[in-house]
């Protein structure tokens, strides 16, 4: 009998994946609970914070490594989650949460992870004193501290959207811009405000350790633009129906890699395995692009008229490839469009070729929202609240997760190039509509939930 | 969960290049050092231009941890111009069987 029960055809393919295609493990994220370290007393929290997490996520580093290479898969992001420090840190001031930040920082610094998240609140219904104090530290904590990342949860569908907390947010980014003024205010882009957070994302910003998930786990973030789009480029004129399938067969395979990834790094942690987060998420690299997958499917360029249909294809395709290959997908799943992180996004951005309106209306069929966008640096707190509402009111009536990551770069204008380096990419400032939205957003109070029954 | 601790279970190796005397010799002599059993061999033209040879390896009487079979694999690949890729079976499984 043959042992060797895979054509070459099938064995080349995967090589290809990863090798020209770039499919890449894009994070492992062990989730980890805070409860256990509440103290009163903020110096204590923060050591017990340190110890907690530099223990359980010892070996997170050199696992990922030894997985990478026996499979052949890089593994490109190791990271942590913890509990929305707003809920452990009840007692702590303003200048308490920074010194904590500053304590997941240590902590992602001695375990060698890129980011830590978890710097988070969650208002969509109230804010507690913690809270206040939390949203109050994040642009300092942001500003001196490298790898910790914030979110604020204000919105959901059951709670309607806490319009006091997105007129302190739109304040926060500001703040947190002009901090990080001599960076291109790189802080922003550690910043995500959130309707329907989801509590087992593995992406950053917007990762954090949710109070429904055991004491700690391992989430797994797989992605394979480039995948996709060659598989589209390989059958060019087939119709909606086929794209589709060709589309589901390859999250499929992504997907079955994340879960063995993810399965096999649980067991050598010792860490209960959570989920896959099956998503397109793009980088700047050439061939690794959301937006090239909508031209392939026939757009001049992605912005223009037929964006929003081909994204709502593809995001749903991807979704349900990766629900027949893993029991377990959950976070964010689905195609991501970050401005600067994509190439063909920051082209179109580059030409004019894309708005902020086209934008919000693509991020109704898409996974989270606007995402890594460059705004002009006079751009009014209250305008910065007012996109934060309109696309919090996008993921509250739709029950979706949406969320707002935009960067007013200090001193920028329209059409000024801000460099993030990295896997943050590059992009061209884009207008905000000139208009003022300041009495809107300073009334203040609640939108109400959305009625769920009479659905239209 | 030590690195230096010898690795168990299937392997597959990949051997993409172009074609010339000594490969098939080369890769089994770095197999057979590290005590590594060949179970199966696939050869191939691959897109009328890659010469493809595929092995199946057992590991589980390897005397070396995987990073070491792969270090070693990779440059033997170096020295005979040709790409070798070890990658444990079960992504293949994974990926193409369900």
């Amino acid at each position: 009998m043959r042992t060797l029960n895979y054509s070459a055809e099938e064995i080349v393919e995967t090589i290809d994946m990863v090798r020209v295609e770039r499919l890449d493990i894009r994070t492992v994220t062990i989730g980890i609970s805070l409860f256990d370290c509440v103290s009163g007393d903020t110096a204590t929290l923060c050591e017990r914070i340190y110890n907690k997490v530099t223990t359980v996520a010892a070996e997170l580093t050199r696992t990922t490594r030894d997985i990478g290479q026996e499979f052949g898969i890089p593994i490109i992001n190791n990271r942590v989650s913890v509990t929305p420090i707003s809920l452990v840190a009840g007692q702590a001031d303003a200048d308490g949460f920074v010194r904590i930040a500053q304590a997941l920082d240590r902590a992602a610094d001695t375990l060698g992870i890129d980011f830590i998240g978890g710097f988070s609140a969650h208002v969509e219904k109230g804010m507690t004193g913690a809270d206040r104090n939390l949203i109050a530290a994040i642009p300092r904590a942001l500003a001196e501290t490298k790898r910790v990342c914030s979110s604020v949860n204000i919105g959901s569908t059951k709670a309607g959207l806490n319009m006091d907390a997105v007129a302190l947010m739109g304040r926060t980014i500001k703040e947190t811009a002009a901090l990080t003024a001599d960076r291109g205010s790189i802080g922003c882009a550690k910043l995500v405000v959130f309707c329907n957070a989801v509590q087992d994302n593995p992406f950053m910003a917007g990762a954090f350790h949710g109070t429904g998930e055991p004491d700690a786990v391992v989430n797994v973030g797989v992605s394979g633009p480039g995948v996709v789009l060659r598989a589209l480029e390989q059958t060019p004129d087939q119709d909606f129906g086929a794209l589709a399938s060709l589309i589901k067969r390859m999250a499929f395979k992504i997907t079955r890699a994340g879960e063995l990834v993810g399965r096999t790094a649980s067991e050598r942690l010792g860490i209960p395995f959570g989920i896959v987060d099956l998503s397109l998420a793009p980088t700047p690299a050439k061939g690794d692009s959301v937006a090239r997958i909508l031209e392939a499917m026939g757009l001049e360029r992605v912005g223009t008229h037929g964006s929003t249909a081909a994204l709502a294809l593809l995001n749903d395709a991807v979704k349900k490839g990766g629900a027949m290959a893993s029991s377990f997908v959950g976070g964010l799943s689905g195609a991501f469009i970050p401005v600067s992180e994509d190439e063909g996004m920051i082209e179109a951005a580059e030409q004019g070729d894309i708005s902020l309106d086209k934008l919000e209306a693509m991020t109704a069929v898409c996974s989270v929202g606007l995402d890594m966008i460059a705004l002009p640096g006079d751009t009014p707190a209250e305008t910065l609240s007012a996109i934060i509402a309109d696309e919090a009111a996008i993921g509250m009536v739709n029950k979706k997760t949406t969320a707002v990551r935009v960067i007013p770069v200090a001193g920028g204008k329209a059409g000024d190039l801000v460099e993030f380096g990295g896997l943050l990419g590059h992009a061209r400032i884009i207008p905000v509509n000139k208009r003022s939205s300041a009495r809107f957003v300073n009334r203040g109070g609640r939108i109400p939930a959305p009625l769920q029954a009479l659905n239209n | 969960m030590t690195p230096s601790k010898p690795t168990a279970g299937r392997a597959i190796v990949t051997i993409v290049g172009l074609d010339r005397v000594g490969i098939i010799a080369g890769i089994a002599n770095a197999l057979a050092d590290a005590n590594v059993n060949i179970l199966d061999i696939s050869q191939s033209v691959m897109r009328d231009e890659f010469f493809t040879m595929i092995m199946m390896v057992d590991l589980n009487t390897s005397t070396l941890p995987f990073e070491e079979i792969s270090e070693r694999l990779k440059k033997k690949g170096e020295a005979l111009a040709v790409q070798v890729e070890i990658q444990r079976e079960d992504i293949f499984k994974a990926m193409h069987r369900v």
